[in-house]
């Protein structure tokens, strides 16, 4: 079957099986390995994408339902200055040890936002709840994303 | 770098971390590399009468015992597990074979036309069915991997002496280590060598086990670490198992062969956290003042022996506590039993012993009447002291402090009095526990082991460090270089360290036991300081140092006596909940924290491990439950075994306590898996302030809270 869609930015029309998960047409057919598969049933958030601007675990995601969608990758997002915000502010907090859930923790990030430039600590908790680090315990995850909310400026 | 060695630095892989062009083992392609999957044993305990293979298609290979040229049996501390099963299984999930071609279906498809023909044994589930000795031995005569038992003063004479003895029994369950990325390795075998890259912590323990799989010259055998996803002791032994698998499937078929672990395979099949049966048994004169301690410690190894003896020894040495008991006796043993083996992981058998230990403490001190810090405090290690094998405990102890820096920050004594005496249908509770972690290997480990560093100073300034030491999260490429690049005096930048490839460095030891600061760390500093006495001279410079321990160290490893370790890291934690006893849900309200590791390499990065290994000792005491059940693991996806998230971790407050360790590079001890040692049992202690009913096992659960509270507590 034959899907369109924007990929980082590019138009993409791919003659594949459209029951594949998003994660596997990402990382096996365009090399894009920055997000990563953690647990393969959506618990875990290591494979999250942003599709239409909304976070999704691509891992329980078929491709043949993005026809016309829009995904961003951590690849993608990486060319932003909102990317460079985050990290910075990543980086400054202490937040990533291990780095195999920071993409995913990055676009959750972006997502939360996006849609809430200024979020409390209760709902930077809430919205990070459905991404997991076995590191860090949260609390300097959440500061992260706290100063990229303060140093963001009008990014948001 | 004027500032203390302390002040936090970005660390140094976080960027390409942030934006995802780390690579990981599963993020790396060869070409014309093949994929792999195992045929497990879906038996706990079963001979394997015969297997019907299906014709295999072209490019599908089976690699099974037959491809193990050399010896097939993992090494580890003895060789009693083999890369695959031969005529007997003895666990769900031990490797059978392994399916190797280029199309994942295809394989998955030729693995479910495999059939293999049991003839059931038997099963020993639990360690209650080993020691019974009702069933065929799986190991020895008798199941037990290793038993041990040492004692103190006269306990026999204090328990004959005694006007009260408090008897109580304590268990914890199995804890997986979760880490984010499962189990990865490639094979690769070019011109007559075999190269295996993957997540791991020891990359000589892989080579080791790979060079006795394949029966060849250690030439011929290279293992290069790929950046690690988390490891938390779970990559310590469990990857020479699969680098052997990979390096036969890569010889047999002479291409590369991808071997990546599913997360619910990961779960199944990998090494755990021991579950525990800890009996303790202690002595009181009339006064109320203890006279002995005779602890019990039971592990569950699992199927195979593992690191079952080490991991039961680190118990053993905590058995009693951060406490100066007179008289002591202290047994344990590691049982066989046809479950999946268990093995290292963070803490590596303290959690179990210190919970016990703690949780009678609690409840000897309930018992007198006596708020919890001030009877601990009473029994309080102090310099000069001797440990329970007999070790000198000659640098300064600071428990004192500890406990009066975690009491001003918590309120701890206050709340505690206030919560005990509270109704209604919300309660609050505190908890509070002490603990140590001895630093480096346990015994003569570290002199056996003898770790090699090197620095080398290119002819252009740049140094780089050449050691076996993996960084798996916990920011050993950060901190190793900050203790080369401050000694030095130059900028970090011109410090090399990547990840070990064995035929670049010398073994400088496994990454485990909190050793690779203190141990590792401290040779760097050595070799560092040589090297700035001598940074004039041209060329190349090449500096190595191996390791010894101070020559105070003495050890006997057949009666356990002496210094188990050269120097302790101590800590303290509260844990603060509130409970609805209609529910019996536990809502963690706050942490307290304070610790003594020597000195801080970095600030931050050391939060972050105290906070991370806080967020595992409280899964570890509430939410994380792991049960096998007719010899299957029960919780096999991240659904089922939860983790604490972003909304059931509370805040937490940590403090340091400076506390410089001469041996130690800048003053530096142990720290990584001490943090996780104490807040299970705080929590636990915590539950037991708010609701006034014993706790004597973890995960503290709301179901057996509620069940006890039915039961007209």
């Amino acid at each position: 079957m034959e899907i369109s869609f924007t990929l980082d930015g590019k138009e993409i029309l791919l003659d594949t099986n459209p029951l594949r998960r998003i994660l596997d047409v990402l990382r096996d057919d365009f090399g894009l390995t920055g997000i990563k598969e953690g647990c393969g049933e959506g618990e875990c958030g290591a494979c999250a994408v942003l599709l239409d601007g909304n976070i999704v675990n691509s891992c329980i995601v078929p491709i043949g339902y993005i026809q016309d969608c829009e995904i961003v990758t951590i690849e993608g997002f990486r060319e932003t200055d909102r990317f460079r915000i985050i990290a910075e502010a990543f980086a400054e907090a202490g937040a990533v040890q291990c780095g195999f859930c920071t993409p995913g923790m990055i676009i959750a990030t972006e997502a939360l936002l996006r849609k809430n430039s200024r979020p409390t600590r209760d709902e930077i908790r809430q919205h990070l709840s459905g991404n997991l680090c076995r590191c860090t315990g949260m609390n300097m995850i959440i500061e992260a994303v706290e100063i990229a909310s303060q140093k963001g400026g009008g990014l948001w | 770098m004027s500032e203390t060695i302390g002040k936090s630095i970005p660390r140094v892989d976080v960027l390409d971390k942030c934006g995802g062009s780390a690579k990981y083992v599963d993020d790396m392609k060869f070409d014309n590399m093949l994929y792999a999957k195992t045929l497990r044993s879906t038996r706990p305990r079963a001979k394997i009468l015969s297997l019907e293979i299906p014709a295999l298609p072209d490019g599908y290979y089976i690699i099974d015992r037959n491809d193990v040229p050399g010896r097939n049996r993992v090494r580890i501390l003895i060789y009693d597990q083999p890369f695959f099963a031969e005529d007997v299984v003895n666990y769900i999930g031990e490797p059978i074979l392994l399916v190797v071609g280029a199309d994942k279906a295809k394989i998955l498809d030729i693995i479910s036309q495999i059939e293999v023909h049991y003839e059931d044994l038997e099963p020993i589930l639990s360690i209650e069915d080993a020691e019974s000795g009702d069933k065929e031995p799986i190991f020895g005569e008798d199941n037990r991997f290793v038993d041990y038992e040492y004692s103190k003063g006269d306990p026999d004479k204090a328990f004959a002496a005694s006007a009260t003895i408090i008897e109580n029994e304590y268990r914890t369950g199995y804890q997986e280590q979760l880490y984010l990325e499962p189990h990865g390795v490639i094979g690769v075998f070019r011109d007559g060598k075999v190269t295996v890259y993957g997540c791991m912590q020891c990359p000589f323990y892989a080579r080791n086990a790979v060079i006795e799989g394949l029966g060849w010259d250690e030439e011929r055998v290279q293992i290069i670490q790929t950046t690690t996803g988390g490891a938390f002791g779970g990559k310590e032994e469990y990857p020479s198992l699969i680098c052997g698998q990979a390096a036969f499937a890569a010889v047999k078929t002479g291409h590369p062969v991808k071997l990546i672990f599913e997360r619910t395979e990961d779960i199944e099949v990998t090494t755990k956290r021991h579950p525990s049966i800890v009996k303790h048994r202690t002595a009181f004169d009339a006064a109320g003042n203890i006279l002995a301690m005779d602890v019990d410690i039971k592990f569950d190894g699992g199927a195979y022996a593992g690191l079952s003896d080490v991991v039961l020894q680190r118990g053993m040495f905590c058995a009693v506590g951060a406490y100066d008991i007179p008289n002591l006796r202290i047994g344990g043993r590691a049982f066989a039993t046809n479950t999946v083996p268990c093995g290292a992981f963070r803490g590596f058998g303290a959690p179990q012993a210190f919970f016990a230990v703690e949780m009678q403490m609690q409840n000897i001190a309930d018992k007198l009447g006596i708020d919890p810090i001030d009877f601990k405090l009473r029994y309080a290690l102090k310099k000069g002291d001797t440990t329970s094998t007999g070790g000198i405990l000659r640098d300064e102890i600071k428990i004192p402090e500890i406990m009066r820096t975690i009491d001003d920050m918590s309120n701890f004594r206050d709340k505690f009095q206030k919560y005990e005496n509270e109704s209604g249908n919300i309660r609050h509770g505190i908890g509070f526990s002490l603990f140590f972690h001895g630093c480096g290997f346990t015994g003569n480990g570290e002199n056996i082991i003898s770790g090699k560093i090197t620095l080398r100073k290119s002819s252009d300034g740049a140094v780089e460090i050449l050691i076996s030491n993996t960084e798996m999260g916990q920011g050993a490429l950060t901190a190793l270089r900050k203790i080369v690049a401050k000694t030095l005096n130059i900028p970090i930048e011109d410090v090399i360290y990547e990840n070990p490839d064995t035929d670049r460095v010398p073994d400088s030891g496994p990454t485990v036991a909190s050793r690779t600061t203190v141990i590792v760390g401290g040779l760097l500093e050595i070799a560092a300081a040589e090297l700035k006495e001598r940074w004039h001279e041209s060329g190349e410079i090449e500096i190595s140092k191996v390791y010894k321990h101070p020559d105070y160290i003495t050890w006997d490893q057949k009666s356990l006596h002496g210094d188990a370790y050269p120097t302790y890291s101590w800590g303290a934690n509260v844990v603060e909940v509130e409970i609805d006893t209609i529910t019996c849900e536990i809502t963690l309200k706050k942490v307290w924290a304070v610790f003594d590791v020597g000195m801080a390499i970095d600030e931050k990065m050391l939060r972050g491990q105290i906070e991370g290994g806080i967020a595992q000792g409280l899964g570890y005491g509430n939410i994380e439950v792991m049960n096998s059940n007719d010899g299957k693991i029960q919780q096999n996806s991240i659904t089922d075994y939860m983790i604490p998230t972003a909304s059931d971790l509370p805040e937490i407050e940590s403090q340091l306590i400076d506390n410089p360790y001469p041996y130690g590079p800048f003053g530096a001890k142990c720290a990584g898996e001490l943090t996780l040692v104490g807040a299970g049992i705080a929590l636990a202690s915590a539950v037991q302030n708010a609701l006034g009913s014993q706790i004597y096992k973890i995960p503290v659960r709301p179901e057996d809270l509620l069940e006890e509270f039915e039961n007209g507590n």
